[in-house]
């Protein structure tokens, strides 16, 4: 048969208006092109001019539309009617909910502001909401940081004034070697692979350390396989190694670190440990021009790194010095660490050897003169491009924030950050610890908090606890348990409200996190706390607050809901004074506005929730809301746009009023700023100029720009804290040196791990989960195509991820005689799961792991009962426990790292048996009722317009009711299932012979195995099953369809 | 049954098609989902899904990522990422199958396309596909395929940097390229040389346009040149005198 090819129409219009604004599909806050058609959202596109995406989108952003068109929905204000869990509600009006909070909340303010706990999830708008929790008066608000990456954020401030994802990025044009430590999709995640794609492009190497070899891993040149929890110990065997070899960069740690400040080193001394400096309290160095002890800054002075000096019978050394007796010891070398890392020695050296020759062989050299802090002017740049990068793999372990320093260790003393080929910062960053505000608790009633909840501690004089040593925060941040908790501990709050320790709450206030699932430890623990009541029947929370723009399992334990919009119907603000937008070369902030309507027919309606909290400030009448009786802000769009944090500082960098028209940074507020960022896609730059891209923590003309800019309001040039001085007061007062001194328990713990250079200790947890009883490690990831909790309500992404098996190593797997489709039980000290497994050979052999947040309890996110998600989905986290068991001194420790509080996910110890397939995961949690019914039972997803153009073209013929073949073309062409692991390798050895293999396992088989990657449906076409009929019955994603 | 147009054989000008490359992708399914949005909006019936909230949700993807794990003998295991659509077959099996003309290569430029409203969904072109890149839509009953974007490519309504496929246009790790490969100087033609991008089951005579770089050699496969440092000093006091002749020299 020949017939003329059909009329096509080539140039349909895609849109017939695009919006642009940002990404909320995860956290990385990517462009995104919003095409409308009728005003209805048709397609979402990554936007080619934005700083972070560059026009490419993941598959979360290009999932979008089902997001915002999502059954999970909210739709309206809820008010509780049964029992906390139950999720059984009345809507009610908006005026309804606003008087029922404050209900609540006036009374708190009066009389006692911390009985409010405030704490946000996966908040972009911190900067907001803790000016309203600080307006309130309540020391008891942080985001979600604590259980998520707050020791990488933590170790690079105190470290160098910076750290990766927010605050840095790799110099992908320049690099040589790329290393990646406990990188999964954590953070980042376009920009690392635009960046991969780069490397790869110009044939770099880059080196993975991951226990799991999937993503950024798998397509890694060279992967290693470590025990989880050893990275650290594998870093330091590297500063070993390169030290031994003499391969540092001695200049670059003479002028840019505190290498040569002079240390005190007499055991017997007050100051052992601390700096010398002279009376203005500067830190002194040995000047190599006269030998003699200058200021660290002094113009033209060269500092010592062999510097040395006794004064008043003491011996004060040059760091260096401290450093190299530690790291050359052979407690370091690779013959030592091997058997603990898994990996063996041989493999250290020749990957210190590779880091040696990238730096130093293949250093570049920018011709792009400038002068540094000291007046000296320097003709070129010169870096060592050797780029590095780490994420939750590091900061989820007890000892993760000794570890990420021992990374920026192994960083600086190669010269590898802030140069080129390095680890760049990103504007408003480099900002060191000292230029961070300390952490406030002084509440009195009906007044505003004494100042910002969250900081960075200098020593124990900046706890925030009281006389008798009591926690004055809610989640113990900020105490001995946890003293340099920068961004507070999240996962302890619902635990230490329940336990009233260190006093009880009256409401609790949950914005944007799932605490009742997946972002708490013992979840199930933790749903009883939440339940639970006094004597008096009365809960032991007595109110519970929550916003959220879904059905999420969290919102079945509030008492009242405040439903938050969708992000294409949101004021957003990306903002420079909390974590903007920013490239190396570019200070960048970004908007979110509604680009569709709120709209949620025959109900009450949903509202962007930081305009919520205006709402209430007004009515609170809170400082920095209200002066003079007259509210400052109608909603959040009219904060963005005049809020002065300072004056001629706000929330938005760009398009400011300055003296002479519109201005970047410091500047008036200005009425159409949002306005311009709508017209410009969005978001906002400011190049940074070039003579100040490199070398910015000491480069003079980035910190002139960068307070012209509003990122402080003097230079504030530094030196990276290689010996970290506020650690060490802390181990001197468990010395008894200083005051206030720790509990006795902590005493020699804090001696231990608060050392001012970065260690390496094994996970705590060990110590008390018995290696012999629980011989595996149990790790989460994050897929690349779901973000926590959100997917599993999106009908195109949980076609991708709608189950997660445990994943089990060879070893492992066949010492218990697994097969495929059989299921286990886990086993930790605190608990146990039932769980389906399956294979994977690309994996540490002690090690298993499973997808995050992909277990759902039945009812939540519209999800059907029947769900996967529902029934053989699991959480790790029932295995996780929040306090370690009791030692035996009646005290538990909290789960978390001793020095940041970090919840210390990854620290898991598990043991595994085979069981019978129980047909549902264990534990099986009772279901929720779901307040916006289910989902619909079909759902064609078009626009309006597309389905009018639809009806107009006449679908004639395009159902077909003809005899179905029966089977599909890939059963017909073999039903083998066998993995293409097994196939055999007779067709050749190496790339070749392997990529046959996966052609015939393609062609073999009509349902793939699927690997970790992969969970999608079959690759098979279909054949026509039992016809669904179209019609009336078929529903459209506008079409109510709700189970109720 | 259906003929392939007479320029599809030897020498036809324009053979566009697409060039995945399996060492950059991350297996990420950006791609996937970019496909499923753009074709559910435009071209043919919309791609509708069954069950999507509940116990076996199922909708037609016409492109899909599957990883496979691979266990080198002599090497440790590795995840490969296949990204897999239409192949755009100069020989194309589910064409010549078809009984009513729906299914159908395009002269100008190859692209093997189904004409939805003669597709009477009787699924023998999914047969004869030995790709398995064909899949019926479960709720419209027509066969889906890609497009190859035929109605972006083109589109004069578009930006002209954005007249590629919708999965091309999103791929965030850079792992899909889009041209013509009847062209050999095209860039897509030139990365199929340098890398050795090779067709997928040649043996079956299908001649697929799309091709596919593999992956590089990894891990012990590499030739690392880099010689192993030698130690300054065996001890600190050694290190100290290193230490000191080489500030000398700074």
């Amino acid at each position: 048969m020949s017939l003329p090819d059909p009329e096509l129409d080539l140039s349909p219009a895609p849109s017939d208006e695009v919006r642009q604004t940002t990404c909320y599909m995860c956290a990385c806050r990517c462009g995104i092109n919003v095409h409308l058609k009728d005003g209805e959202v048709a397609y979402i596109e990554g936007n080619r001019d934005h700083p972070v995406n560059r026009g490419v989108l993941c598959a979360k952003g290009a999932a979008g539309i089902m997001q915002h068109t999502s059954p999970a929905r909210l739709r309206a204000p809820l008010r509780r009617v049964g029992p906390r869990g139950a999720a059984e509600f009345e809507e009610i009006s908006w005026e309804e909910a606003f008087e029922t909070a404050l209900s609540w909340l006036r009374p708190l303010r009066d009389a006692a502001p911390d009985k409010l706990a405030f704490f946000t999830g996966r908040d972009q708008s911190q900067s907001f909401t803790s000016l309203w929790a600080q307006g309130f008066g309540t020391p008891n608000y942080a985001a979600h940081g604590g259980f998520c990456s707050v020791n990488m954020a933590a170790a690079g401030i105190y470290t160098m004034g910076g750290a990766f994802w927010e605050f840095g990025s790799p110099d992908w044009e320049k690099t040589q070697l790329f290393l990646l430590f406990g990188v999964a999709e954590d953070h980042d995640s376009n920009p690392i692979k635009m960046g991969m794609s780069r490397l790869k492009a110009r044939g770099v190497k880059t080196i993975a350390v991951n226990p799991i070899r999937t993503g950024y891993n798998a397509v890694a040149d060279e992967w290693v396989g470590v025990t989880p929890g050893t990275d650290g110990l594998l870093v330091l065997s590297l500063v070993h190694c390169l030290l031994e070899a003499g391969k540092i960069d001695l200049d670059y740690l003479a002028r840019w670190t505190n290498a040569p400040v002079l240390i005190d080193g007499d055991p017997k001394s007050a100051t052992h440990g601390l700096a010398l400096r002279d009376d203005e309290g500067r830190q002194l160095v040995i000047d190599r021009r006269t030998g003699k002890p200058a200021p660290y800054d002094a113009p033209g002075v060269r500092p010592d790194l062999s510097g040395k000096i006794r004064r008043a019978g003491v011996t004060h050394r040059a760091a260096f010095q401290l450093i190299a007796e530690r790291y050359l010891s052979s407690d370091y070398a690779p013959e030592t660490v091997a058997p603990e890392l898994g990996i063996d020695a041989g493999r250290i050296r020749r990957i210190a050897a590779e880091i040696a020759a990238a730096a130093f062989d293949r250093a570049v050299t920018i011709d792009q003169p400038w002068t540094d802090f000291r007046g000296e002017r320097h003709e070129t740049m010169t870096g060592r491009p050797v780029a590095m990068h780490a994420m939750r793999g590091i900061s989820a372990h007890s000892n993760g924030f000794q570890t990420a320093r021992a990374i920026h260790l192994l960083q600086i003393l190669i010269g590898s950050v802030e140069t080129p080929g390095g680890m760049r910062f990103k504007p408003p960053y480099p900002k060191p610890a000292t230029a961070h505000p300390k952490p406030h608790a002084g509440c009195r009633p009906g007044q505003p908090l004494d100042g910002p909840h969250l900081g960075f501690v200098q020593g124990p004089e900046d706890l925030l606890i009281d006389g008798a040593g009591r926690a004055r925060r809610i989640d113990k941040a900020f105490t001995w348990d946890a003293p340099l908790s920068a961004h507070g501990l999240m996962h302890m709050v619902i635990a230490n409200a329940h336990a009233g320790d260190p006093y009880r709450i009256d409401t609790l206030m949950l914005y944007m996190a799932n605490m009742a699932w997946n972002s708490s430890m013992n979840t199930g623990a933790t749903m009883e706390m939440l339940t639970d009541t006094d004597e008096d029947g009365a809960y032991r929370i007595p109110h519970i607050i929550v916003a959220d723009s879904y059905s999420s399992e969290m919102v079945a334990f509030a008492d009242l809901v405040f439903p938050d919009t969708t992000y294409l119907e949101r004021h957003d603000c990306i903002s420079l004074l909390d974590r903007p937008i920013s490239e190396p070369d570019a200070a960048a902030d970004a908007i979110r506005w509604p680009v569709v309507e709120p709209e949620r027919a025959g109900h009450a309606g949903v509202r962007g929730f930081q305009s919520v909290l205006i709402e209430l400030a007004n009515r609170l009448e809170l400082p920095g809301f209200v002066e003079d009786g007259s509210a400052k802000y109608e909603n959040y769009a009219d904060y963005i746009a005049n809020h002065e944090r300072r004056p001629g500082v706000g929330p938005l960098a760009g398009w400011r009023v300055g003296e002479r028209g519109q201005t970047p940074g410091r500047g008036a507020p200005n009425a159409a700023q949002i306005d311009s960022y709508i017209k410009n896609g969005g978001f906002f730059q400011a190049h940074v100029p070039e003579e100040a891209r490199y070398f910015k923590p000491w480069n003079a003309a980035y910190q002139d720009w960068a307070v012209s800019m509003g990122f402080y309001d003097t230079p504030q040039p530094y030196l990276f804290q290689l010996w970290c001085e506020p650690l060490r007061r802390f181990q001197m007062a468990a010395e008894g040196r200083a005051a206030p001194p720790p509990p006795e328990r902590l005493r020699e713990e804090v001696k231990l791990v608060f050392d001012p250079l970065p260690i390496w200790y094994p996970p705590l947890s060990d110590g008390l989960a018995d290696p012999v009883e629980y011989p595996l490690h149990a790790l989460t990831q994050r897929p690349m195509a779901m973000y926590h909790s959100w997917g599993s309500q999106n009908a195109w992404l949980r076609q991708i991820h709608g189950v997660n098996p445990l994943f089990v190593p060879t070893k492992v797997w066949q010492a218990h005689g697994f097969a495929e489709g059989d299921w286990a039980r886990l086993s930790s000290a605190t608990g146990e799961i039932v769980v389906p497994v399956a294979h994977m050979a690309a994996l540490n052999e002690n090690t298993v792991w499973t997808w995050n947040a992909i277990g759902k309890r039945k009812g939540a996110w519209a999800l059907k009962d029947g769900a996967p998600e529902a029934k053989k989905g699991f959480l790790l986290n029932h295995l996780i426990p929040e306090l370690l068991p009791e030692r035996g001194d009646g005290y538990r420790w909290s789960n978390s790292d001793p020095i940041t509080g970090q919840a210390a996910w990854f620290d898991l110890r598990v043991r595994i048996e085979k069981v019978k397939n129980p047909g549902e995961a264990f534990p099986v949690t009772p279901p929720q009722a779901s307040p916006v019914g289910r989902g619909p039972g079909v759902l064609r997803r078009a626009t309006a317009a597309k389905r009018k153009s639809e009806a107009g073209a006449g679908p004639d013929g395009a159902v077909g009711t003809g005899p179905s073949p029966g089977t599909s073309a890939g059963t017909s062409a073999g039903t083998s299932t066998e993995p293409a692991t097994d196939a055999p390798q007779a067709e050749g050895g190496g790339i070749a012979g392997m990529l046959r293999r996966v052609g015939a396992a393609w062609r073999g088989a009509g349902r793939p195995r699927a690997t970790p990657a992969q969970d999608a449906a079959a690759p098979a076409p279909r054949a026509p099953e039992a016809p669904i009929p179209r019609g009336p019955d078929a529903q459209t994603a506008t079409e109510e369809d709700r189970e109720t | 049954m259906t003929q392939l147009p007479p320029q599809s054989g030897e020498g036809a000008a324009v053979k566009l098609g697409l060039v995945i490359d399996l060492d950059t992708c991350v297996g990420c399914h950006a791609c996937v989902i970019a496909c499923k949005g753009w074709n559910t909006e435009n071209y043919g019936a919309p791609l509708a899904e069954t069950d999507p909230y509940g116990a076996a949700p199922e909708g037609a993807f016409l492109n899909r990522v599957h990883s496979y794990e691979i266990t080198p003998e002599d090497a440790p295991a590795r995840i490969v990422h296949f990204p897999k659509s239409c192949l755009h077959c100069e020989d194309a099996p589910c064409v010549t199958v078809c009984p009513t003309g729906a299914s159908y290569k395009r002269a100008e430029d190859g692209i093997v396309l189904v004409n939805e409203s003669d597709c009477i969904g009787c699924g023998l072109c999914a047969w004869a596909c030995p790709y398995g890149a064909r899949e019926q839509d479960p709720s419209e009953k027509v066969m889906k395929k890609c497009t190859l974007c035929v109605d972006r490519i083109y589109n004069e309504s578009l930006p002209e940097e954005d007249r590629t496929p919708a999965c091309v246009r999103t791929c965030p790790a850079g792992a899909r390229h889009f041209g013509d490969l009847g062209d050999p100087d095209s860039d897509v033609s030139q990365l199929v040389a340098a890398r050795g991008g090779y067709d997928l089951m040649p043996e079956l005579g299908t001649r697929p346009v799309n091709k596919y770089l593999p992956p590089r050699p990894k891990d012990d496969e590499i030739d690392v040149l880099a010689p192993l440092l030698e130690p300054v000093a065996q001890e600190p006091r050694g290190f100290l005198g290193w230490l000191d002749r080489a500030l000398e020299r700074l």
